[in-house]
């Protein structure tokens, strides 16, 4: 039998291996992609939970962050559609028209 | 056994992640995403969500994943030359260690808590698609409604965003 913490510690390093991802890299589509790493990481946590807690509840939530997922991918690719028409770059450090 | 097939989960999914973020080719960033997917969705397996081990491989591998690579192959991006952030060794530092204490926490607490009205038995009895069915369609209706309306937004929005912008004078002739 695998103990919880076990799921609990994976999770907890795919998700920071997420979170340096959207920090570190430039690729605006690197960066979604990181974001996908840390939603994985969050499903991987309520499916455990879910297991061992012997509830349905974890389950139901990770199956609406997949459909979050979706939504959140097509919206993010088609703003980079946009930003790449106008400015030939996906690099995020050339995005700064709203900063102050 | 299952610890056997944890273990490889585990490093593979890491391993993948990883390489997600650290490769420079876009496109190979997506195929180690895709292997990333694939072993969580092994994860859900042994933890006997089977319903979104079939989710998980359509929707995220075969729909978001396809996505993800169609828009690339449509950017056709050149690989940049200095593609991490230029100071990321500061954020390297910190994550390493940050997440070494959180790994020393998390494997050193306890977990307990209520148990819920779904043990692995009776689950098994029906199915994992028949339970998790018959909680959606009763407790989570309400937040089943939104997400769907949710999804259609979200689909209005990425055609409007992405549609091709009508030239000015298009409509004089």
């Amino acid at each position: 039998m695998i103990p919880l913490s076990a799921y609990v510690a994976v999770s907890a390093v795919l998700f920071i291996t997420g979170l340096l991802g959207v920090l570190i890299r430039r690729n605006f589509i690197i960066v979604l992609m990181a974001v996908e790493i840390m939603l994985n990481a969050a499903n991987i946590n309520l499916v455990a939970f879910s297991h061992y807690l012997e509830s349905m509840a974890g389950q139901l939530v990770a199956l609406f962050i997949i459909a979050i997922a979706a939504g959140e991918a097509a919206v993010g690719l088609a703003i980079i559609i946009v930003v790449f028409r106008g400015k030939i770059s996906t690099n995020v450090d050339e995005m700064n028209l709203l900063k102050w | 056994m299952v610890a056997v097939f944890f273990v490889y989960f585990a490093l593979a999914s890491i391993v993948a992640g990883v390489l997600t973020v650290a490769l420079k080719n876009p496109v190979h960033c997506g195929l180690a995403l895709l292997a990333l997917l694939l072993h969580v969705s092994g994860f859900f397996v042994l933890l006997n969500a089977e319903f979104l081990w079939a989710v998980q491989v359509i929707v995220y591998a075969g729909a978001i994943l396809v996505l993800y690579l169609f828009v690339l192959m449509l950017l056709n991006l050149k690989t940049d030359e200095r593609y991490f952030h230029s100071s990321y060794l500061y954020f390297l530092g910190p994550a390493v260690l940050g997440s070494f204490y959180v790994l020393l926490l998390l494997l050193r607490s306890p977990y307990g808590g209520a148990k819920g009205d779904a043990p692995a038995v009776a689950v098994l009895q029906d199915g994992d698609t028949y339970a998790v069915g018959i909680k959606l369609f009763s407790d989570y209706l309400l937040q089943f409604e939104i997400v769907g309306v949710f999804l259609l937004g979200a689909i209005v929005g990425a055609i409007v965003l992405a549609k091709t912008p009508k030239p000015m004078d298009a409509g004089k002739d």
